[in-house]
């Protein structure tokens, strides 16, 4: 069994209001030399299979289900 | 440095959506040839979203003026006085193209829009409504959607504080790969200080607030008026994040604003962003706009004139304030967390002047952007053709055996997705915050009390797509009689309306005549009622290549309860003991109806028929009563028709924490059985009275010339309804436990949310 | 006798209950009320803090967690540690109390993860309080919820000292005032509704008494929590 761990961010350019609130958040508290904040989903999920199948597999997931390609990116490994 | 000189081809116009005529009259208009980013303008500011070019001819039937009215349609959005220092602005609009692609972003950037159009008047938002239509439940592509809208709507509306208090959800397969999400908004406006759209003054500082420029939705408007295909379901950049936090600091700051008179004139950048909104004020004002394009703050890098001028950002406003006052803008949006900045200036000279890097890149006459009166302007001259399916449309009732099992009849329908109970949608929906609604959702209207004033506010969102689409002149009427009753179900007068106008693609001759017929329907049975259109908004090419939507006009209702005791009343049953009357009569009425489309499997007619005399009489009846104090509970019959209306009165206090109270009915009549309890005829309402005040409501009722039959009684804790059938010497029973009809009403649609 | 209380409301960005609570104080009970900004410093003169329901900051990283930061806080540990001063969190303002370390636990998303707007019972479960003074133990209220996360989450030892201290004020319940499954709308530990510290003089809840202020809306028993803080400064 191998482990895909699969991180969805807003695509670049995209607004980020959840990032850009905790940016502004962290410069007023003293931290400036935060110059930009991100905040994506990180989902972990065991699979069966062999590695290129499982490849495949977690592309199409990600792009059927859990990413929405109108607003956000994936990227995953498999370890 | 950006080379906007390029040859316009004929796929650079297809990708604009404009024509070759259009294209010319853009060369007349110029004396030259555009650069890409005036075609772009241009483009965006014709589309349907931005021109109304092919509804405009239409929407000119709507009435539009009133004792009431003190802003008719034209505005951010309309008002209505209340006489008593305050105005109420409300308008409608439909976020459908977005939602489809996008649905928990596309259905919050909506609710966003309409609150910005409220609250750039000057007006404190009080409520949102909202109108959806969806696909088959049963698929997970519409279940998918549902999830996604609610939870977008409830995103946005609860983070920003504006209860969400009523709305309506309908499943028809038409709307399965058009989802539609219509949110309405209500503010209230100190009449002092209404705010428009308009850059006044020559030589004023333009200045830009809110969220940053990015390239979301770039192409937005012409998105919006496009059909969606499947390349265009993959577009990227279409769709737009919400950022409620944002939108609440711009609420507040903006009210500051304008409560500090700060504000010449200030507008939402909505569709087609910038370039829209600065050319509507200057429009307004009969002014023109210079904006230099280096000076709009940003959030991507290496952005051109063409995207910065048609970017659909959320949250960002254009506010026209006094020369001088710059200074005083910042200082309040500062203390919010905003920014303002200054990118251009109100100019004599009535253009749209654009400048990047100190050169000049659009240079075009306002009029031709923003006039439909305008020669050059592409208004579509069109006329309708009397689609071929409406020939043959209508049933024969005698085609449809009468039914004899009641009950089960009764069951499926009390289940079924259109009628059974929502209240898993609305429970996700903030809809107490500040503290005014009087009724909650699950009622005909909610309720919204004004603090401080002898005002009630009674607000009800409504539109039957079957009804328009078996009949649109009809339809069109009931659509506005309906959202009129639920209004004075609740004891108020109803004011004025708002639409939001949901049709497939215009230059089909046949959608176009539903959209005109529509559009008369609502449009007589507003002068009928008295009920001015005063906002609104036009939705067109919801189609899928496999079909167009039902043509699909949603009303937004308002009126008032006024005087010191404010009476209202609920939908449901409020006391055991209670006498309880139908207002109306029935006819044999089975066409259109949901009984027709569960039970039969058929969508067809004939829509129910409608006299607005005879609905006008009905509403004044229920007013009166509800206002003496002779009626205790108020229910209009519509989906399902009486009874499910009946079920509906005993259950629909349970949801809020009171009693479900059981009624036994007793029906004598000679029409057929299904068409008395589930025909959907019109004009018709069940209240509750005292046994003591029964007189009076019969004396209210027969002077104006309403029906007033005592059915039965409330009390118990089932629904019985006996049935004589005179004719047939027959006798029928409908017997069940309201424990056992609750769980019904509580599968269709709420097990999927 | 008829001084009138001094009760502060604060506002962050993105509260949305901040003019419910002005109104259930001022208009309703004829108290003394005013908004705090959270840039404010000076919040001694206030008799009761009141951080109200919304979405500080949007909720945008977890609810309370960055207004929890705001200039406003840093005063607020001191006036708690005060003679007679008094705090209130509701819904949002329970969350970041939570956040700020003055209440103990944490909130989760509800169990169904989602908002839930709606009318719940809640039993009083300590009416030696200055908050519930008024009401008799075990008296159900009616007061709404409306939040996302307010699935309240503590581990055992936290939660065996408040029961052991008697610092749980409030638990979901059923309309006769049973403890159950069923009632328990989100999931929260041990149904709890609202807590208090251990001097006594914070209050975390999760419904809105300010919205059950008139019969009107649903239900007056909000103006109990509200009438208890009230009798008991002036008393004191």
């Amino acid at each position: 069994m191998a482990k895909a761990k699969i991180y969805i961010t807003f695509k670049d350019g995209v607004l980020e209001p959840q990032g850009k609130t905790v940016n502004a958040a962290l410069v007023k508290m003293g931290y400036k030399n935060i110059k930009d904040v991100r905040i994506g989903k990180y989902i972990e999920m065991e699979i069966d299979g062999n590695n290129e199948k499982i490849k495949k597999e977690v592309d199409e997931i990600c792009d059927k289900l859990l990413a929405n390609p109108n607003i956000e990116k994936y990227d995953f490994e498999i370890i | 440095m950006n080379n906007y000189d390029i040859e316009i081809t004929d796929e650079i116009l297809k990708e604009h959506n404009l024509n070759k005529e259009e294209y010319n009259n853009i060369i007349k208009i110029l004396g030259r040839k555009p650069n890409i980013v005036e075609l772009g303008v241009f483009s965006a500011m014709w589309s349907e979203h931005c021109s109304y070019k092919h509804s405009k001819p239409v929407l000119k039937k709507f009435p539009t003026k009133g004792k009431y009215v003190l802003q008719g349609p034209g505005e951010n959005a309309g008002i209505i006085d209340t006489k008593l220092g305050i105005g109420i602005a409300f308008k409608i609009e439909s976020h459908n193209h977005p939602s489809s692609v996008e649905p928990f972003q596309g259905a919050a950037t909506g609710v966003g829009g309409i609150l910005r159009d409220i609250f750039t008047m000057g007006a404190r938002p009080v409520a949102i409504l909202d109108s959806l239509r969806f696909g088959n439940i049963k698929t997970l592509k519409t279940q998918h959607l549902l999830h996604g809208v609610v939870s977008g709507i409830a995103f946005y509306g609860n983070c920003v504080g504006v209860p969400t208090v009523a709305g309506e959800t309908v499943f028809e397969d038409s709307y399965q790969d058009n989802c539609l999400v219509n949110a309405m908004t209500i503010g209230i406006v100190n009449k002092n200080k209404i705010k428009k759209g308009i850059a006044k003054g020559a030589g004023n500082p333009i200045m830009y607030i809110g969220a940053l420029t990015g390239r979301d939705g770039i192409h937005g408007a012409s998105f919006a008026s496009a059909e969606l295909t499947e390349e265009n379901q993959k577009r990227r950049s279409s769709v737009q994040v919400a950022d409620p936090f944002m939108e609440k600091l711009l609420l507040e700051a903006t009210l500051e604003l304008i409560d500090k008179n700060l504000v010449i004139g200030i507008q939402d950048m909505g569709a087609a962003g910038l370039t829209s909104s600065s050319s509507e004020m200057a429009y307004r004002a009969g002014t023109g706009v210079e904006i230099d394009i280096d000076k709009v703050p940003k959030r991507e890098l290496n952005m051109n004139a063409y995207e910065v001028l048609l970017s659909e950002s959320q949250e960002r406003m254009l506010l026209v304030c006094k020369k001088g006052n710059e200074k005083k803008v910042e200082k309040i949006l500062r203390k919010w967390g905003l920014h303002a900045v200054k990118i251009g200036k109100v100019i004599k000279e009535q253009k749209f002047k654009i400048y990047e890097n100190g050169k000049i890149v659009a240079d075009i006459p306002i009029r031709a952007l923003t006039d439909s009166s305008y020669k050059y302007f592409p208004l579509k001259k069109q006329k309708g053709i009397k689609p071929e399916y409406l020939k043959n449309i209508n049933i024969n009732n005698d085609d449809i055996k009468v039914p004899d099992n009641i009950e089960e009849i009764f069951k499926k329908l009390i289940s079924s997705p259109n009628i059974s109970c929502k209240s898993n949608i609305w429970r996700q929906y903030d809809h107490m915050v500040q503290t005014n609604t009087f009724t909650l959702p699950g009622s005909d209207a909610a309720v919204i009390n004004i603090k401080g004033k002898d005002l009630l506010l009674s607000t009800s969102v409504d539109g039957n797509g079957r009804y328009v689409y078996l009949d649109p002149f009809t339809g069109g009427m009931i659509a506005v009689a309906e959202a009129a009753r639920n209004v004075s179900m609740s004891g108020a007068q109803p004011i004025a309306f708002t639409n939001c106008l949901n049709f497939g693609n215009p230059e089909d001759p046949e959608i176009f005549y539903q959209f005109q017929k529509a559009v008369e329907g609502m449009a007589y049975a507003a002068k009928k009622l008295n009920t001015p259109v005063i906002s609104g908004n036009v939705s067109f090419y919801n189609e899928s290549p496999q079909n167009a939507i039902y043509p699909t006009p949603v009303v937004g209702m308002v009126g008032y309860i006024k005087g010191k005791n404010k009476r209202y009343v609920k939908q449901y049953f409020k006391n055991e003991g209670d006498i309880i009357v139908l207002l109306g009569e029935t006819k044999e009425e089975i066409g259109a109806s949901e009984y027709l489309k569960e039970i039969h499997n058929m969508v067809k007619g004939p829509v129910p028929g409608i006299d607005m005399a005879k609905e006008k009489a009905l509403q004044k009846t229920c007013i009166e009563g509800i206002k003496n104090g002779i009626i205790i509970s108020a229910h209009d019959i519509s989906k399902g028709g009486l009874a499910v209306a009946l079920a509906e009165c005993c259950l629909s206090g349970k949801l809020h924490n009171e009693k479900a109270i059981g009624a036994y009915i007793e029906l004598q009549s000679d029409i057929r059985i299904d068409a008395l309890l589930f025909g959907e005829t019109q004009s018709r309402a069940i209240v509750t009275v005292k046994r003591e005040n029964l007189l009076r409501l019969k004396r209210i009722a027969s002077k104006n010339k309403i029906i007033a039959t005592e059915i039965g009684k409330t009390g118990g804790d089932r629904l019985i309804i006996n049935i004589d059938w005179a004719a047939k010497k027959y006798s029928k029973k409908l017997n069940l436990d309201l424990n056992e009809i609750e769980k019904l009403w509580m599968t269709g649609v709420n097990e999927y949310v | 006798m008829n001084k009138k209380l001094k009760f502060g409301i604060v506002v962050f960005p993105g509260s949305n209950c901040d003019a419910d609570c002005l109104w259930a104080l001022k208009d309703v009970l004829n108290q003394e009320a005013e908004f705090i900004w959270h840039e404010s410093k000076n919040i001694k003169k206030y008799d009761c803090l009141v951080l109200p329901g919304g979405f500080s900051y949007g909720d945008y990283l977890r609810s309370g967690a960055i207004a929890r930061f705001a200039k406003v806080m840093e005063s607020i540990s001191d006036f708690a540690n005060k003679k007679n001063k008094f705090i209130i969190g509701i819904c949002n303002g329970f969350q970041i109390l939570l956040e700020a370390g003055l209440l103990p636990g944490a909130m989760l998303h509800n169990k169904n993860l989602k908002f839930i707007c709606e009318y719940v019972n809640i039993t009083v479960e300590n009416t030696n309080t200055p908050f519930t003074n008024r009401c008799a133990k075990g008296q159900v209220l009616k007061i709404p919820i409306a939040h996302g996360e307010g699935n309240y989450y503590c581990d055992e030892r936290t939660l065996n000292t408040l029961i052991a201290k008697d610092k749980i004020i409030f638990r979901y319940c059923d309309s006769n005032g049973m403890i159950t499954d069923e009632a328990n709308v989100n999931g929260s530990i041990y149904n709890i509704a609202g807590i208090m510290n251990t001097k006594g003089n914070i209050l975390g809840m999760m419904p809105h008494p300010e919205r059950a202020m008139i019969k009107e809306l649903g239900s007056e028993d909000g103006r109990l929590i509200w009438q208890s803080i009230i009798d008991y400064i002036k008393k004191s």
